[in-house]
């Protein structure tokens, strides 16, 4: 009998403890599949953050650094620093990297650091409770936009990718949903560019994971994942927004 | 081994590489910048990594990463810096990450000044970020003992698994002073087996900074401070200076503690007897000779450049066995051996 | 011995550069010794002094209030200086540029004309320092000539030792204005 389906090697054997509906075990798994098909759990070094996607040392079997909230981008760069040859990579979510940590990220990019940062945008702050973070949208309804975001008051959604792609050193950044199984495919696709890109010591990569929070969003998982299609993606248009000359294709 | 005159900021330098400063993340700040220049010319000539951060804050975080990797690691700064880099100083101690952090301080609050002060002794030596931590602080007095202090914090931040200070102040950083470099033999050092290097055949391995559990945390923070009462026993260092049976003990550190060996002689030849306790480590404090020597001499004359900072260790220390006397000096002013003389015979009635 | 000796002047008449060279041939003799720097937040046009003691005994301050030997080569140094000599002190004036005369009984007083002597005796007015540092050596020999010359060869290694020569050179002239005064 052929296995058409099985449980990447580099995703521990335990329950996620994410939300129905939410997409952050689907993005570790994605990494999982490719740190496994690219054979590189054996010198890969996580750097965690705060916020939900603290939970990813739980699940994947790699060497992982926990850090504090929004500076993963500079304890990756400690780590790639003192330890030139490791894969290092951050998973941050949007609170993280387009909050308080966007100096870390921003700096990151402009040196072409040579690490791939994982963004998880759900346009909100999700451990704390749903509050407005950089990526809601306008109008959208938060614990501390109760009104919906006004621009008047609270300025314009973070366009994070498409700012790290003006930086010279980032190589290869892309925008990504889970929303359909060809996306799926093309997220998986772009993670592995991002790897492939440090390896070859390009420079800086990003893949932005735009993902559902149902729980904050107060949708049912199915509505949560047509309200990102119908008000996040129009907003954050998806595809690759840089791709730097000798990315490594990713077949 | 040759004297040669430097100043103490390239002489903290030049010591972190003898000590096996594996990177430094550094961000200019006067009046301690001369270790980042020095470093940035020298370190890639030992075949190591100097790095200008973005940020005090990315600084102390690119510490914490390298750190985890197992590396010896430091970054300087002074006061407003310094500030800055206390949440990734709570995270080292959480993390128990052996790091050196030097501060050159500077007179404050806010922006202040950039001379002298002593100013961060809370912030260093009573866990200046968040959280229940201690960090073990030296407090070097001449550019010598710059250059030794450097050496043995790396040692004791390996030791002990925990970010080591070195609270210095703008006058060391910026005096010449003739230094020695004369690297101790310390005892081997257990291999660091906990380092994040990437799992290459063995288990993986993960660094943590929380505990969401708060059974869990508890157990971790009285480990942590079981390691730092082992600390207490064994690392105390300090200097007593002066005459025997003195009429009042000075307790001073860093550079007031030069002055007050000053004040000691220049008493002497007007009669006065006079010994200096200085401490050498800040954390852990020199409680117990304090107290002992503050019994004999019935009278203590605590000096700072602040507004009486370390005097509240010194008062913890001496339980009200005798009377606490404070001179401080603070804003970037330092206390002239005249002004600090005339004090303690007004005390003394002399 | 315990000399306290504050350098000051305009930046860039290399005033630390004097006392560096004074502190370190105060080391070569054997003594215990110390350099501290004014230093302010502008890099460039402000005034510059510094202190160094040079003495048998552990320093302690390295501040001086009171100097024994205070060196200045312009009039705002001379109006902030020149009044916190000791009794029994030297007060060194560079009298190439100041033409104010100062009077104070109770200090011995020396007047070196430092540009003049660097631009017309030497042809390089950057060494008006090493002019005034001869001038005072000449005067009150609180280091030893050869550890001068020791001292610059420990500071200008590399491609900077061509400079020893023509510090020395300015030494040298400085000293000798000094025992010219002095037989005079």
């Amino acid at each position: 009998m052929q296995t058409v389906f099985e449980r990447p090697k580099t995703l521990i054997n335990q329950p996620f403890r994410y939300c129905p509906g939410c997409n952050h075990g689907l993005a570790q798994r994605l990494i999982a599949e490719v740190i496994d098909e690219l054979d590189i759990a054996d010198k890969t070094i996580g750097v965690g953050p705060v916020g939900c996607s603290v939970y990813i040392y739980e699940c994947l079997d790699v060497d992982f650094v926990m850090g504090a909230h929004g500076r993963a981008p500079a304890t990756a760069t400690g780590i790639k620093r003192a330890l030139p040859g490791r894969m290092v990579f951050s998973y941050q979510g949007d609170g993280d990297i387009a909050a308080i940590g966007t100096a870390e990220i921003v700096h990151c990019a402009v040196r072409g650091e040579c690490i791939s940062a994982f963004f998880i945008n759900n346009a909100t702050f999700g451990m704390t409770g749903g509050q407005m973070a950089p990526t809601t949208i306008l109008d959208q309804r938060t614990t501390t936009s109760p009104r919906g975001r006004k621009q008047d008051e609270a300025g314009f959604p973070f366009k994070l990718g498409e700012m790290l792609a003006v930086a010279e050193g980032s190589a290869y950044i892309a925008r990504v949903a889970l929303t359909k199984p060809q996306l799926i495919k093309k997220a998986k696709q772009a993670i592995k560019r991002a790897f492939l890109t440090q390896q070859a010591g390009l420079g800086f990569s990003l893949v932005e994971i735009l993902s559902p929070c149902p729980t904050n969003w107060a949708l049912p998982p199915l509505e949560a994942v047509q309200w990102l299609e119908k008000n996040i993606i129009p907003i954050y248009p998806l595809g690759e927004i840089k791709v730097k000359e000798g990315v490594p294709d990713a077949r | 081994m040759k004297k040669i005159l430097m100043k103490g900021n390239d002489a903290v330098a030049e010591a972190a590489i003898q000590a096996g400063c594996d990177l430094y993340f550094g961000y200019p700040i006067t009046p301690q910048t001369e270790i980042s220049e020095y470093l940035s010319l020298r370190m890639p000539e030992e075949g190591k990594v100097f790095f200008q951060a973005e940020s005090e804050i990315a600084s102390i975080y690119m510490v914490y990463g390298a750190a985890a990797a197992g590396k010896r690691v430091m970054t300087s700064s002074s006061g407003p810096g310094i500030s800055l880099k206390q949440e990734g100083i709570s995270y080292l101690a959480s993390a128990e990450l052996p790091a050196v952090i030097v501060n050159m301080s500077r007179g404050g609050p806010g922006l202040g000044n950039i001379q002298p002060s002593q100013s961060d002794y809370f912030q260093a030596v009573k866990g200046g970020g968040h959280g229940d931590y201690k960090v073990i602080v030296l407090g070097p007095s001449t550019v010598q003992e710059l250059v030794d202090l450097t050496y043995l914090a790396f040692y004791l931040a390996d030791k002990y698994r925990n970010p080591v200070i070195i609270l210095g102040d703008g006058m060391l950083g910026q005096m010449m002073e003739p230094v020695v470099f004369n690297k101790p033999d310390f005892p081997p050092l257990p291999a660091k087996d906990w380092a994040i290097t990437g799992k290459d055949g063995r288990e993986r391995q993960y660094i943590l900074c929380f505990d969401l559990d708060p059974r869990g945390l508890e157990q971790f923070n009285n480990k942590i401070f079981k390691k730092y009462q082992k600390i207490e026993q064994e690392e105390i260092r300090y200097e007593v200076f002066g005459e025997d049976k003195p009429e009042m003990l000075l307790v001073g550190y860093g550079t007031v503690a030069r002055i007050l060996k000053s004040v000691v002689r220049e008493a002497k030849d007007l009669g006065i007897r006079l010994a200096l306790l200085r401490p050498i480590t800040l954390y852990p404090f020199p409680s117990a000779i304090i107290q002992k020597l503050a019994q004999q001499a019935g009278r203590v004359f605590d000096v700072e450049m602040n507004m009486g900072q370390m005097v509240e260790d010194v008062k913890l220390a001496v339980n009200g066995a005798v009377p606490v006397h404070f001179y401080g000096r603070s804003g970037g002013m330092i206390p002239s051996v005249e002004d600090t003389l005339k004090r303690i015979r007004d005390i003394l009635g002399k | 011995m315990h000399v306290e000796t504050m350098v000051a002047g305009f930046g860039g008449q290399g005033i630390l550069f004097l006392g560096r060279v004074l502190a370190t041939a105060g080391m070569i003799d054997g003594y215990h010794v110390s350099w501290f720097p004014s230093y302010g937040p502008e890099m460039r046009g402000g005034t510059a002094n510094c202190v160094v003691i040079i003495s048998d005994q552990e320093i302690g301050s390295t501040i001086s209030d009171h100097p024994n030997v205070c060196i200045v080569m312009n009039e705002p140094s001379l109006r902030r200086y020149a009044p916190t000599v000791r009794p029994g002190g030297l007060l060194v004036v560079n009298s190439s540029l100041i033409t104010q005369k100062y009077h104070d009984s109770k200090i011995q007083i020396l007047e070196v004309p430092g540009n003049d002597i660097a631009g017309d005796e030497i042809g390089d007015p950057r060494t008006l320092n090493m002019v005034i540092l001869g001038a005072l050596i000449g005067y009150h020999s609180t280091v030893k000539e050869e550890s001068i010359r020791q001292a610059l060869e420990e500071i200008l290694q590399g491609k900077k030792s061509k400079l020893i020569d023509i510090n020395m050179k300015a030494f040298t002239a400085g000293k000798n204005s000094i025992l010219r005064k002095v037989t005079e």
